[in-house]
């Protein structure tokens, strides 16, 4: 036995020797009820997370290598869905909301979103042929002004997974108070008169909200990424951990994010999933995990926390959302939520999850044995992200209307 | 006294009769219309939910068959691809008879067919379009 702390390469070890004891998030709440924070700190080296759901900020780069003649690609279409080209001449950005041109959209409400970025980047990750078209307007050094041609996944020079935010600590449960009618968001269909509450998290076994404070997360930890193995490269967009935490330090709101990045050559589509939200668009279910090193008592703790320890505040998703205004209508545990029907108001409302627990269950063991075989090193942070103390808030868009410039 | 629900395919030609009604008045059903598609000059689609004795049921699914009208038991129409199913649970609040449902222990998404009145609302509300009707 290690005393504590331990260190990073001790664990790194007992992984490397076949001796390292891991648990999920979710087994690690018992652990710690029965042995207490000191005892489990002991007793446990690696606590695993996982999480698996829609995460609209995530995309992919793809190299797809010079054709003869050779192009500066200035428009590009995959499987007719647009995809960024503003960069050298034959690398490609495919984000994962946009959707199909030509695809309807809410011209008929609630639309569809059939395909997408998201899909796009599942047909990648499986293998599939994938149909590229291409415009430039030419120049001497790539004459080449037009390209239609399949691609797929082991063509390309690289494709990598690219997400500017993923894993949210914690989320909102959506509700509709206002509307007359069910509401149609990216957190699924709100229903009429505080007929449903959405939510989406995997609570006890999700990354940030086993390590509120990013004590191990940080630049430069290996994750798991879409059955692969990626890397966190930096706090994710919107990163606001200076918000309310409750008296463990377990953040009531959004809270922090990652942006994480990995080899989509690498991916497994179970991981990857192209998804479409009936009324507002495409997006892309992404596989996260993490492997949390318990060096000591603290981290046993936090690794410790339960559904019961997590709330998520109530929101408004028919008015008070959108115009950013009012207030919560309450705040509500994920033990609360998993039963499957919380109390508003007075009134029983039926939740309903759109994050997939049983597949962030899937995940976390999936890490746990490759811990164990020593197929998955832990990491200490290049650099940390900004926490609690780091003054790093969330701000609104400063607007400034155009033509009023100058009159304060 | 028995209910057996039916999906009902009517051929253009058929569309201007009164199929349905005759058989229920000929072999005296209670009927409920779970969900009805007729539009003009198309193939019309009904999933009626059909009452009485079982005989009769039978004889009148027989007669509406010799019309022309194409019966199918519902149990087939409303089908998941398990594969593509995530067991998110973004369907759970939506379905309105509690076919999906999440299992509280193992928090997996179960798909009860015997329960399902294939009106599709899940179809296009699931996120990875694992629901599909197939008619």
């Amino acid at each position: 036995m290690i005393p504590l702390p331990k260190s990073y390469d001790e664990i790194n070890e007992k992984i490397r020797k076949g001796e390292v004891v891991v648990v999920t998030a979710e087994e690690m709440v018992d652990v710690v009820a029965e042995l207490g924070p000191a005892g489990a700190a002991e007793k446990i080296d690696v606590v695993t997370t996982g999480t698996f759901g829609p995460m609209c900020s995530s995309g992919a780069f793809l190299n797809i290598g010079h054709s003869t003649p050779r192009m500066k690609i200035t428009k590009a279409w995959l499987n007719d869905v647009p995809a960024y080209a503003g960069l050298a001449a034959v690398d490609l950005y495919i984000g994962a909301t946009e959707v199909a041109e030509g695809d309807p959209l809410n011209r008929s409400h609630p639309g569809r979103f059939s395909y997408g970025g998201g899909h796009v980047i599942e047909d990648l990750v499986a293998g599939k042929d994938v149909r590229l078209r291409a415009e430039a307007y030419g120049t001497d050094c790539y004459p080449r002004r037009e390209l239609d041609t399949w691609i797929s996944i082991a063509d390309l020079n690289e494709a990598y997974m690219l997400n500017p935010r993923n894993g949210y600590q914690n989320y909102n449960v959506a509700v509709n108070v206002y509307a007359d009618r069910d509401i149609y968001t990216y957190m699924g269909v709100v229903k009429r008169d505080l007929g449903s509450a959405n939510y989406c998290s995997a609570g006890q076994l999700s990354p940030l909200l086993n390590d509120p404070y990013y004590r191990t997360i940080g630049i430069g930890t290996r994750i798991f990424l879409g059955g692969a193995q990626g890397y966190v490269y930096w706090q994710g967009t919107q990163h606001d951990p200076t918000g309310g935490r409750n008296e463990r330090g377990v953040p009531t709101g959004g809270s922090g994010t990652l942006a994480t990045v990995g080899d989509l050559k690498q991916m497994n589509p179970r991981y990857v999933v192209g998804v479409s939200m009936l009324g507002y668009g495409v997006s892309l279910a992404v596989g996260l995990g993490t492997a949390i090193p318990v060096l000591d008592e603290e981290i046993a703790f936090q690794t410790g926390v339960s559904d019961a320890d997590i709330t998520a505040p109530i929101i408004d998703y028919s008015r008070n959302y959108g115009l950013n205004e009012g207030e919560p209508l309450g705040d509500v545990s994920y033990a609360a939520l998993k039963t499957g029907s919380i109390e508003i108001e007075g009134r029983q409302v039926p939740t309903t999850p759109l994050s997939s627990y049983v597949r962030a269950k899937e995940i976390a063991e999936k890490l746990k044995e490759q811990v164990v075989a020593g197929e998955f090193l832990l990491t200490e942070p290049v650099a940390p992200l900004p926490s609690a103390d780091s003054g790093q808030g969330f701000k609104p868009l400063k607007y400034r209307p155009v033509g009023e410039e100058g009159c304060e | 006294m028995a209910e057996s629900r039916v999906v009902l395919h009517f051929p253009k030609d058929l569309l201007d009769q009164p199929v349905t009604s005759t058989a229920i008045r000929r072999y005296d059903l209670g009927f409920n219309i779970l969900r009805a598609d007729i539009t003009q000059d198309q193939e019309g689609l009904m999933v009626l939910g059909l009452v009485g004795e079982p005989a009769n049921i039978e004889g009148a699914i027989e007669w509406m068959r010799e019309q022309g009208v194409r019966v199918q038991p519902l149990e087939q129409d409303v089908v998941r691809d398990d594969e593509r199913c995530t067991d998110c649970g973004a369907c759970i609040v939506v379905c309105p008879t509690g076919a999906l449902a999440m299992d509280a222990a193992t928090r997996e998404v179960s798909f009860d067919a015997e329960q399902c009145v294939a009106c599709g609302i899940c179809v296009p509300v699931c996120p990875p379009r694992a629901m599909s009707i197939s008619f």
